[in-house]
């Protein structure tokens, strides 16, 4: 597969990704920091044949999206986190009815209207499931331009290869930053036979897409089959990067802007004499657990670095369990931390004399 | 002697009988889109929202693809599905809570938008799935089971011509309004449908007919009554017939 080199910023990062993937269907609202979305959406998809229609609100563009992704089509929607929230209705429809779309999430401080910040408070709602009822989103969070166009490409493909929606979890501050990002040529999307799609009866029974059982039995049965599929999600599709963790004492764990930061924070640490290294989740559901808790076991102590209240930290502790402890370092509300914050916590831990249960 | 059939079910309906209650207007309008999908021979590709409420089990009957929306959103979603097949017929079928209280932005921008789709908009004045309560469409004075002393306009405001605010936007084609209350009325209903299914074929924009139905059990009368109370009081605060024809006869 050959590339091409452009310097674009995260937000049309995600955009070429996705029509790299053969989205040809997207519907938005208007809402900083992802507009860039909806704008390279208008300009690009139109040429191309495909669709692009800015909604009158998000919970017309989720519906939107859900009428295109029963249709067949490769469908997408991007907002931030206010947005999100409204659209979280359609995303439980979704999951139930076993429909494929993309989410991108371009994430703003919170609660309520919030700010424009980069945040990570959306992390329950995104990997939890967000809305009512039994269910998931496959949730994956990029950390490079690089890693916005391919996490969204591989978001299509996990959407229609599990049936379910998948959501990209970034920031603005990543979906802001202009990188050079190596885009493919000629790359040819993996194509799924949809015989579940609404495309008109003609030489096959007439099909129903719906999320509505009104027997128990009959709902039951539907949503341990939808969880048998994110058993085989986790089984298979758990992605992470270990960064410099060989013979680390110190295992930072990190995602997206944070774990962009956190590499840095790494090398300085190392620079320093201090062994410390960096797991980065590239899947936050399904979460990298089994692999977080063989490196904490090998570690002395973790520190989880986010830009929530510790949302994340729920996630990591339960997956760390008593292998080593657990600190923290946090800032909220659209604040980042620089890496000098996080490297003078881990400066901390190394010099504690009794660092929880092990000696750091 | 040679036996000719004269009357049979629709290949669009499957052969279920239909769960609505004794009286209720749904079945009646269910068969009419059969005949007419028949008629046309767009049973193949027809592709339809079933909304919630009573008509959220639309799909036991039709027998052509289906499929449910949430509450309100069922113009959101067939926008989706026509984008996808722009060749296909459309349609959406909702009741008056679902497309007059809370779905009021999705058709209003879907009419104003002139998507290609049709809505079969059946208005009964109530909330008949949850048990008859207060919709935007009641009547005033009509005791419902959250306007139990009637519906007030200074309280609860005045009955909601939707119909008459699409015909606002430029994107309507063909909005009209009949009744399932009388073989002529239905009649009529069917020729409308004829036309909002064909105004869309010709892909001349937005198509929608509201179809004043009867909802005995709520309105606590019997279905002769109900169908009376239509022609006598609902046809006075609805008026009947075409309400917006871009396209003339």
């Amino acid at each position: 597969m050959k590339e091409t080199v452009k310097l674009i910023t995260g937000n049309e990062a995600i955009g070429t990704g996705a029509i790299i993937a053969g989205c040809r269907y997207y519907f938005g609202y208007p809402i900083t920091p992802q507009n860039e979305i909806p704008e390279f959406m208008s300009r690009e998809l139109p040429p191309r044949g495909g669709v692009f229609i800015q909604s009158e609100s998000e919970l017309a563009a989720i519906n939107m999206v859900m009428g295109a992704a029963a249709a067949g089509g490769r469908a997408m929607t991007s907002s931030s986190s206010p947005g999100i929230s409204l659209m979280q209705e359609g995303i439980s429809y979704m999951a139930g009815m076993e429909l494929p779309c993309v989410i991108v999430n371009v994430v703003r401080g919170g609660p309520g209207l919030g700010g424009i910040g980069p945040a990570q408070s959306d992390y329950f709602q995104s990997v939890k499931g967000g809305g009512h009822g039994d269910y998931h989103t496959i949730t994956l969070a990029p950390h490079t331009g690089q890693e916005m166009l391919e996490l969204t490409m591989l978001a299509f493909e996990l959407a229609d290869q599990y049936r379910n929606p998948a959501l990209i979890l970034t920031d603005g501050l990543l979906g802001q930053m202009s990188e050079a990002v190596e885009i493919p040529v000629n790359y040819k999307p993996r194509a799924f036979k949809k015989d579940w799609a609404m495309t008109g009866c003609k030489g096959r029974p007439p099909l129903i897409i719906k999320s509505l059982f009104l027997k128990e039995s009959d709902l039951e049965e539907n949503n341990l089959r939808i969880y048998k599929k994110y058993a085989e999600l986790k089984k298979k599709e758990t992605r992470s990067e270990a960064f410099q963790t060989r013979g680390a004492d110190i295992l930072l764990v990190a995602y997206g802007t944070s774990g962009r930061i956190c590499k840095a924070v790494v090398e300085a640490a190392r620079a320093e004499g201090i062994k410390a290294g960096l797991l980065r989740p590239i899947t936050l559901f399904p979460f990298p657990e089994t692999t977080l808790r063989k490196m904490a076991e090998r570690s002395k102590a973790v520190l989880v670095a986010e830009l929530s209240m510790g949302q994340f930290k729920e996630d990591v502790q339960r997956a760390v369990g008593d292998a080593a402890p657990v600190y923290f370092k946090n800032r909220v509300g659209g604040m980042v931390f620089s890496m000098e914050e996080i490297l003078e916590e881990v400066r901390k831990i190394a010099r504690r004399k009794t660092g929880g249960r092990k000696r750091v | 002697m040679e036996i000719k059939t004269v009357f049979s079910k629709p290949e669009s309906l499957f052969d279920t009988p239909f769960h609505y209650c004794p009286g209720c207007g749904h079945g009646i309008i269910h068969r009419l889109i059969a005949e007419l999908l028949d008629e046309m021979g767009a049973r193949e590709r027809t592709l339809s929202v079933a909304p919630v409420g009573c008509a959220v089990f639309a799909y036991h009957y039709f027998n052509f693809d289906c499929m449910e929306a949430p509450h309100g959103r069922t113009p959101a979603v067939a926008t989706g599905l026509k984008r996808v097949h722009p060749d296909h017929l459309v349609f959406s079928y909702q009741g008056d809570g679902d497309l007059a209280a809370i779905g009021t932005g999705e058709i209003i921008h879907c009419a104003n938008r002139g998507e290609n789709i049709t809505v079969i908009f059946v208005n009964n004045g109530t909330y008949g799935m949850t048990g008859g309560q207060m919709a935007p469409t009641t009547l005033l004075n009509q005791k419902t089971t959250t306007t139990p002393k009637g519906r007030s306009a200074t309280q609860e405001g005045h009955p909601l011509k939707i119909t008459e605010m699409l015909a606002l936007t430029p994107g309507s084609a063909f909005l009209a309004r009949s009744a399932v209350s009388s073989p002529q009325n239905i009649r009529i209903t069917k020729k409308y449908i004829r036309k909002a299914f064909e105004v869309q074929d010709q892909k001349l924009g937005f198509s929608l007919v509201e179809i004043l139905s009867p909802c005995p059990v709520n309105w606590g009368l019997t279905p002769v009554q109900a169908i009376r109370r239509i022609e006598e009081t609902v046809i006075k605060e609805y008026p009947l017939g075409i309400i917006k024809d871009t396209i003339g006869p």
